[in-house]
């Protein structure tokens, strides 16, 4: 349960540094001085930086993956004969076969799916939880921010694989996509806290800026400054923490399905596969060592993506 | 002080009973027949069945009925009575027994975080961009990447079965060596975060006036280091240690799993599998309270050793 505590903490550095950064910062030497934004400086950055790069490139192939696995394995994951037992590698199978005779490399392909499928749709439910609380206890400040940050502080106070661990097993007899779903809403109920602290406090600061006083005083209401004034300040650093979040909720679902309450067969998982590796080790390593690197790659992928977005929105560390 | 341990006090009671009854709630509350739960594929006399329903409030329907059951159930837990697991054993047993163990495990684990990330830390960033501080953050961003689930295995794999450095599995009663992998396993995720607080921490009071004015009063660098800014920098490293402990004690689910050390994670990881409802049931509150009482303790920890925690 580590895992969610660490990713947790490098978050919580995303929430104090916050995007600070004042717009128009002047050019470097020996480039013409022209007003940037901060969102054109960071791409500036961002477009040098190789992390990004390959990082997006792992992203956008495991993307591919979930969304058309037919195109990068030839054979049909859930085609298992139990003759080619740990068979070596022939025929599309360049992994060769699991101990239940399933093409390993297809399995790991087609494990894509469900892990990138709970964790955008986690991530989503997330940002929108915490926007929606951030939102409310940043701008209007008071009782409200009072009480929902009680809220935030109590959710933070639960530990997630635990909880997750109670909440799991009311569906354990449900069909599949029972608990897929159980499995999204669940990770998303439990973590949205550390996003809301970040967009709360991004809130807090944009709200004392002077455009929004004169958007005020032109008349705007509350709801419009929120929308259009506020929410654009809060949304880069949310999406920098959506990012990280989103990487921890994929190893929080392998991590469910390791154990048995996440997903089940037939979904295919990394961790339902991982754990089916684990116990024939022995005998042959490949089933387990695949679908390791497909979800060690993915986590990491996204986590240094985030990483990267955020050091590229942070002045500080220029 | 005492306001602030009042105030932490009462956030915590609030927890405690939030999350208590979200998992009896969950657990108990909505199952189908308890009786026949508890008596398994066994018929079920009227005469048993009256007795269970009249001992338990099983027929008061509504808030009185729902409440009384759930302060029973916490009644139980605070006084340690957890009931016993579907193999009939009593769980505040498999406890006793498994404690001891998961004890050892994470002090090794908290030793290797200590041993290795605070003092890799230092060293990165008084050595600030230098070679071994980018490789120590690539390393520690590896490490914090890869989830349990798969260093677990493959450290197993790796040093127990491929290069037998290591005994595979811990059995019965492990001895410090054979709990050595899954020590240092749980302890790496620790020490990837503990190394770059460490770093960060360090790096920020090394540019504090106070180091400047060491400085020019002309004390060794070594004395600055060691005495002035270990001091001022290692608060944050020990109250994340502190959360880190409390974490450890239940948290090692996957590790004590994977290899297979008797300990309270591993139990945890049984029932699981086993379906043994009373036994999660059971672990998870044990382990929700430890998780809390830890977390108290560094908070209070932390306002005693840093001051300015406590005027916020």
């Amino acid at each position: 349960m580590s895992d969610f505590e660490t990713v947790a903490a490098t978050e919580n550095q995303a929430a104090r540094r916050g995007v600070s950064g004042e717009p128009g910062t002047p050019g470097r030497a020996g480039r013409p001085e022209r007003a940037r934004s901060l969102a054109g400086d960071a791409w500036r950055d961002l477009r040098r930086n190789p992390v990004f790069w390959i990082s997006l490139l792992l992203v956008v192939l495991v993307a591919a993956m979930a969304v058309v696995p037919g195109l990068f394995a030839a054979n049909d994951p859930r085609d298992c004969v139990l003759s080619r037992q740990h068979a070596g590698p022939s025929g599309g199978a360049i992994f060769g076969y699991d101990f239940q005779g399933c093409d390993t490399f297809a399995r790991a392909v087609y494990g894509a799916r469900a892990s990138l499928l709970v964790g955008a749709l986690s991530a989503l439910i997330t940002g929108v939880i915490a926007l929606v609380v951030g939102m409310l206890a940043g701008y209007f400040g008071g009782w409200v921010d009072a009480v929902l940050s009680r809220v935030i502080d109590i959710v933070l106070g639960i530990p997630l694989l635990l909880a997750a661990i109670v909440l799991l097993k009311r569906v354990s007899t449900s069909g599949d996509t029972v608990r897929l779903f159980a499995v999204i809403f669940v990770l998303a109920l439990l973590g949205w806290t550390t996003a809301a602290r970040v967009v709360r406090s991004s809130v807090i600061t944009a709200r004392e800026q002077d455009y929004v006083a004169a958007a005020r005083m032109l008349g705007a209401g509350n709801g419009r400054i929120m929308w259009r004034h506020i929410l654009p300040n809060a949304l880069a650093p949310a999406i920098v923490v959506l990012t990280i979040a989103l990487g921890s909720f994929i190893a929080a679902e392998a991590t469910l399905s390791f154990l048995g309450i996440g997903l089940k067969a037939p979904t295919i998982s990394w961790g339902i596969d991982i754990d089916a590796g684990r116990v024939h080790m022995r005998e042959s390593a490949t089933p387990l060592i695949v679908p390791s690197a497909f979800l060690a790659l993915t986590v990491l992928a996204f986590i240094m993506l985030g990483d990267a977005i955020r050091d590229a929105f942070d002045p500080k560390l220029r | 002080m005492l306001r602030f341990i009042l105030r932490r006090l009462l956030q915590m009671v609030l927890a405690f009973f939030g999350t208590t009854l979200i998992v009896y709630a969950l657990m108990f509350a909505g199952q189908g027949d308890p009786i026949q739960a508890l008596a398994g594929e066994r018929p079920v006399t009227p005469a048993q069945r009256a007795y269970l329903t009249e001992k338990y409030h099983l027929d008061a329907t509504g808030v009185g009925g729902f409440f009384y059951r759930y302060f029973n159930y916490l009644g139980g837990l605070v006084q340690g009575d957890l009931g016993q697991s579907l193999t009939g054993r009593q769980i505040s047993d498999i406890l006793a027994a498994a404690w001891p163990v998961t004890l050892k495990l994470a002090v090794i684990a908290m030793a290797v975080t200590v041993i290795f990330g605070v003092t890799a830390g230092v060293i990165a960033a008084i050595r600030r961009s230098g070679v071994f501080d980018h490789a120590t953050l690539v390393l520690t961003l590896l490490v914090l990447g890869i989830p349990t689930i798969v260093l677990a295995p493959l450290a197993q794999y790796f040093f127990g079965v491929r290069w037998p450095i290591f005994p595979p599995t811990a059995g019965a009663q492990p001895s410090f060596y054979a709990l050595l992998l899954p020590g240092i396993v749980l302890g790496s995720l620790s020490l990837a975060t503990a190394l770059r607080l460490t770093r960060t921490s360090v790096t920020e009071n090394l540019r504090a006036d106070y180091v400047r004015t060491a400085r020019s009063k002309g004390l060794r660098r070594r004395r600055i280091v060691g005495v002035h800014v270990l001091r001022n920098s290692l608060i944050p490293v020990i109250t994340f240690l502190g959360v880190e402990l409390g974490n450890l004690m239940g948290g090692a689910i996957i590790t004590e799993g994977v290899f297979n050390v008797p300990g309270v994670g591993f139990n945890l990881f049984r029932g699981i599998r086993t379906e043994d409802g009373p036994l999660v049931v059971g672990i998870v509150s044990v382990l929700v309270v430890v998780y809390l009482l830890s977390n108290l303790v560094v908070d209070v920890l932390y306002a005693v050793l840093d001051p300015r925690i406590r005027y916020e």
